[in-house]
């Protein structure tokens, strides 16, 4: 911490009022400190938080092009190797950065094995481009590249399931947080960082802009995510799920009516049919990671 | 403006750029209320929520966009939005 509330990531940034990406980025350099160097690909953290000549990181922080993020950690680990140096190296991406364009340098660096961590903050489409869907948008989303009318019910392919994909490069530590619970999110990072190897995590960042709620409303939508299924924050250490969050759940239309991207889903008209494809999703999740508590009748 | 080698630039010069400007509504703290538990420092996205002598919360107005986070998160309801008058 640098004395003020703010500790490593200055204020001034320019991120709408509630973003969830600026609070994981003080959380994240927060559980970091100060030896960290970061690396940030496009996207909207990148560009609310370093308008030059203005920037809000107050650790060594490079900006790399949306495909090369990966790739540039690992020149920065390599060269820290060489020199003996101890700095811990933090690769930073949206989910447009990680699970499309930059898949390719993601999966070569893990495949290497630096000793890094990519973190993504995953607002679930481009959101800092004008909200175009990427391969983390979920199913039904309207985005402004699926949008949805009357031939479409918004985005037709479900959410790519990346933790698993690097998990299956040998990742010694893969796992999911969120911002709805920071202390989780921070002992995450401080696990992911003390983990020889290439670790991910990836963090569920509610974006009110694109998603459609108020900036207020950004922690409870997180919540909601994760009491519906439709988010699971669990940990999986050498391929095996070790840690998962447990909750009582809630139907999804708790979570689809408070967003504007799900709104066709109940106006004109309830779409008892998409919304029960999108229950379906949490069902699966649930079964796969057991996260059901079962209360006592 | 010069351009600075590889365009560097001072670590968190974002701080020239008084964000407060931004709000329409400003979080007022009640301290009558407030149990000191720090929940809204810790979720405020500027991190611009300090502490005073007696560990109540202390919002940068310089800094905070009045997005409404802490208003919402505060177990107490111990932080109320006003309307901004300028």
């Amino acid at each position: 911490m640098s004395g003020e509330p703010c500790g490593l990531f200055e204020y001034g940034h320019r991120a709408c009022g509630g973003c969830a990406a600026a609070l994981a980025a003080r959380t994240i350099l927060d559980a970091a400190g100060k030896d960290t160097i970061v690396v940030s690909a496009t996207g909207c953290m990148e560009v609310f938080s370093t308008p030059y000549p203005e920037t809000a990181w107050k650790v060594p922080w490079i900006h790399s092009l949306f495909e090369n993020n990966s790739a540039v950690a690992s020149g920065i680990v390599a060269s820290l190797k060489k020199q003996g140096r101890k700095e811990k190296v933090i690769a930073l991406g949206g989910d447009g950065a990680t699970f499309d364009i930059g898949i390719l340098c993601l999966s070569g660096a893990f495949e290497r094995g630096h000793d890094f961590v990519y973190i993504c903050y995953d607002n679930e489409a481009y959101m800092n481009t004008g909200i175009q869907r990427s391969g983390a948008t979920p199913y039904d989303a309207n985005t402004t590249t699926s949008p949805a009318g009357k031939c479409s019910t918004g985005n037709r392919r479900p959410k790519k399931d990346l933790p698993m994909i690097l998990a299956a490069h040998g990742a010694p530590y893969v796992a999911t947080a969120s911002i709805a619970y920071l202390p989780d999110l921070k002992k995450k990072v401080e696990k992911a960082l003390q983990t020889e190897g290439p670790c991910y995590l990836q963090v569920h960042a509610p974006c009110c802009t694109g998603w459609g709620f108020e900036g207020e409303k950004t922690m409870a939508i997180g919540k909601l995510a994760i009491e519906t299924g439709l988010w699971v924050n669990y940990e999986m250490e050498n391929g095996k799920v070790t840690r998962v969050k447990k909750v009582v759940r809630k139907p999804v239309e708790a979570y689809l009516k408070e967003q504007r991207r799900f709104r066709h889903l109940f106006k004109p008209s309830r779409n008892e049919a998409e919304i029960a494809k999108i229950q379906a999703v949490a069902d699966r999740n649930a079964e796969r990671f057991g996260i059901d508590i079962k209360l006592k009748k | 403006m010069t351009l600075g080698l590889g365009c560097s630039a001072k670590p968190g010069k974002s701080k020239e750029n008084r964000t407060g400007s931004w709000r329409t509504f400003r979080p007022e703290f009640l301290h009558e209320k407030c149990t000191k538990c720090g929940l809204c420092s810790q979720v405020c996205p500027e991190g611009c929520i300090g502490e005073d002598e007696e560990g109540f919360p202390v919002p940068d107005y310089d800094y905070c966009k009045g997005c409404g986070l802490c208003v919402e998160e505060c177990p107490s309801e111990a932080i109320e939005m006003k309307k901004e008058e300028k």
